[in-house]
């Protein structure tokens, strides 16, 4: 089926919401090209939540804003990503402007920096409504009104700048923000990285209660695993540009089956399981720098076998892809095409 | 066993701004680390954590109370805070921010022993803490400028400058905080290898209860200026009592039970509230209406380290 096909296909049936094929993002960096997303596809469907965990470099983040092209002109983006059937990297910029906020709206990490310091955030908040959905001034101040009530924020504080809110409440304005268009989509860049345990737990909740009330499909990147987990019901494991696994986050958590999930869940404790106590765990050695992914975007190898304690020879010769490796799931490891990786 | 760092009633106030009152960071703490020992400092930021980390190095001088190093206070005189940092090292938070970056691996761990005058052998000296740091071999770390390396990297150089004055305590705040999962294992490791290769004691401040699971002893939870609850890892984070630490651990994503929101914001240094200052917030007291919640200030905690668990509340004594 061809990109126009779908186009033409009734809004609501088979395909889904959004549908990336192998998106490729790469850097230009004086004379090299460096890879930062080497080959990733996945659906999403109204109403679902998809984690995407990683470290950083791992090209989550690169990933996410790929898809509604808010990279510098200097990445390079091939590939495809449709959304409700119209693909998003070859749409012109006055439709794309269209998508932004109304259909597909972003909640970016670090609040402070996202939010304009210099005008009110009534402003900012109706600025997109006032913009994409064509109604009056008086209409967009109480809908702002209304937005900032459903977060928590009380809506008298409308005039007041980014700088007197706390780092809790800026997150909870720019979700306001991101919610003002009633879109279908949105994508959360880390919405909680900076904030404090008990702030966070908040903002999450609320995230989550929105996005289930009003039938929205998210993606959440993160570094955290275990608040992902919590949050979406599939997850999506990227590093060095790839995804490596991918499949309900219960399962994901409970039976990994890349070595790679294995030892990024092991990396978040839980309290009170004593194969953790007074026994950190991590992963020696470090994610392929720039120049190491360029190299091993040429040649054939699982990126992860150079750190991973159950590399085989074939590791660093095959080519490793996705495979199934159960109902719904995939992993990209050899062990797994074995049937041994459990 | 004598405490090798201890601070007694410590307060540490930061003079009013612009017409609104001094901001109480510190306000009243009792904390020993003994021999060998690794002490987690956990609360939410603002809650006054890293203020007091800089109060136990001598960065911050308190307003109030002693730090005592080896049971003798803490002087602080040039000389006498030089002499004490050979004993208490700190490693702070962002090690990009924390290394110089025109300065090489050599150069960033030898800085420490040169301004002690330790500059026979340095070579040796240097070289044996990037080893003890678990950069190996060392002379292959020792030219190389922070860019050049990974964040677990830097912070293993961060260390090996605190371990280069062979210190007997370390002081770290947040020290994986601004890594990646997997790094932050391998970095908490080698603290731990430290402790028991060394004999080093540390008090590691966090916001994250995983960290003091993962690596302490003991832990203290700070709230607003105060200690409100410490004991051993196992009592305070398995049977916590104060209602703050519950709420804490209420929602974590994998705490198994339903989640304590605490309403509002941490509240705020310069208006300590009269009574239990964490009264306004506190859900037991919401069900208990007991007057003394608001009504009585709680005593500061002893912080006597025999102890299983100490809590600043006046409902679950």
């Amino acid at each position: 089926m061809t990109a126009h096909e779908r186009t033409t296909a009734p809004e609501g049936q088979a395909a889904p919401m959004l549908d990336v094929r192998d998106l490729r993002v790469s850097y230009r960096s004086g004379e090299q090209t460096v890879p930062a997303v080497r080959g990733v596809s996945f659906t999403l469907d109204r109403g679902q939540t998809l984690g995407i965990a990683g470290e950083s470099g791992s090209g989550k983040s690169t990933m996410a804003l790929s898809l509604l092209r808010l990279l510098p002109a200097s990445a390079q983006v091939s590939g495809e990503v449709l959304f409700k059937g119209e693909d998003l990297l070859t749409a012109k910029w006055a439709r794309l402007r269209a998508v932004r906020w109304s259909a597909a709206s972003v909640v970016f990490q670090g609040a402070m920096s996202a939010l304009n310091p210099v005008r009110t955030i009534g402003e900012q908040i109706r600025e997109p409504i006032l913009l994409h959905d064509k109604i009056g001034q008086r209409a967009a101040r109480e809908r702002a009104a209304e937005l900032l009530d459903s977060v928590g924020v009380p809506s008298r504080r409308l005039e007041s700048y980014p700088h007197e809110f706390s780092g809790g409440q800026r997150q909870r304005i720019m979700i306001a923000m991101a919610l003002a268009c009633r879109p279908d989509l949105i994508i959360a860049d880390e919405p909680t990285t900076a904030l404090d345990v008990m702030v966070q737990a908040q903002v999450l909740n609320l995230l989550g209660e929105l996005v289930r009330e009003a039938g929205i499909g998210v993606i959440m990147i993160s570094h955290d695993l275990s608040v992902l987990s919590h949050m979406c019901e599939r997850l999506a494991v990227m590093y060095a540009g790839r995804i490596t696994e991918i499949g309900p986050s219960k399962q994901l958590i409970a039976e990994p089956r890349h070595p790679y999930t294995r030892a990024l869940g092991r990396a978040f404790p839980t309290i009170g399981d004593p194969a953790s106590r007074l026994a950190p765990a991590g992963l020696p050695g470090d994610p392929p720098t720039p120049s190491e992914l360029a190299r091993l975007s040429e040649g054939r190898g699982c990126a992860f076998a150079p750190r991973c304690s159950e590399a085989m020879d074939a590791c660093r010769t095959d080519t490793v892809e996705l495979w199934p490796s159960g109902p719904r799931r995939e992993a990209a490891c050899l062990r797994v095409l074995e049937g041994s990786g459990t | 066993m004598k405490p090798v760092l201890e601070v007694r009633d410590l307060t540490v106030t930061y003079p009013a701004r612009r017409g609104a009152a001094p901001a109480r960071a510190v306000d009243g703490v009792n904390l020993r680390v003994r021999q060998g020992e690794i002490v987690a400092l956990v609360g939410e930021s603002g809650c006054g954590k890293s203020t007091l980390a800089r109060a136990l190095v001598g960065l911050v001088k308190p307003t109030g109370g002693q730090v005592l190093s080896d049971g003798e206070p803490l002087g602080y005189s040039a000389a006498a805070l030089k002499a004490y940092r050979r004993h208490t090292q700190l490693v702070l938070q962002d090690p990009g921010g924390a290394l110089n970056p025109r300065q090489n691996v050599f150069d960033a761990v030898a800085e420490g022993p040169r301004l002690h005058g330790l500059t026979d052998r340095l070579d040796e000296r240097v070289h044996t803490a990037l080893a003890k740091a678990g950069l190996r071999p060392p002379e292959q770390f020792a030219g190389r400028f922070p860019h050049e390396m990974s964040g677990g990297q830097q912070q293993r150089v961060v260390i090996a400058g605190a371990l280069a004055l062979e210190p007997s305590v370390i002081v770290a705040d947040e020290p994986v905080a601004s890594l990646d999962a997997s790094v932050r294992g391998e970095i908490l490791k080698l603290i731990l290898e430290l402790r028991d290769s060394l004999g080093l004691s540390a008090l590691v401040v966090s916001h994250d209860l995983g960290l003091a699971w993962n690596i302490a002893d003991r832990v203290a939870v700070m709230y607003l200026g105060r200690i409100v609850e410490t004991g051993t890892v196992e009592e305070v984070l398995l049977r916590p009592k104060h209602p703050y630490t519950r709420a804490l651990l209420s929602v974590l994503p994998d705490s198994g039970e339903p989640p304590v929101l605490l309403t509002g914001e941490p509240p705020d240094p310069t208006s300590v509230p009269g009574g239990c200052r964490f009264h306004p917030r506190c859900p037991l007291r919401a069900a208990e209406q007991d007057p003394r919640c608001d009504g009585e200030d709680l005593p500061v905690l002893t912080g006597d380290p025999s102890a299983s668990s100490l809590a600043a509340c006046h409902l679950v004594q």
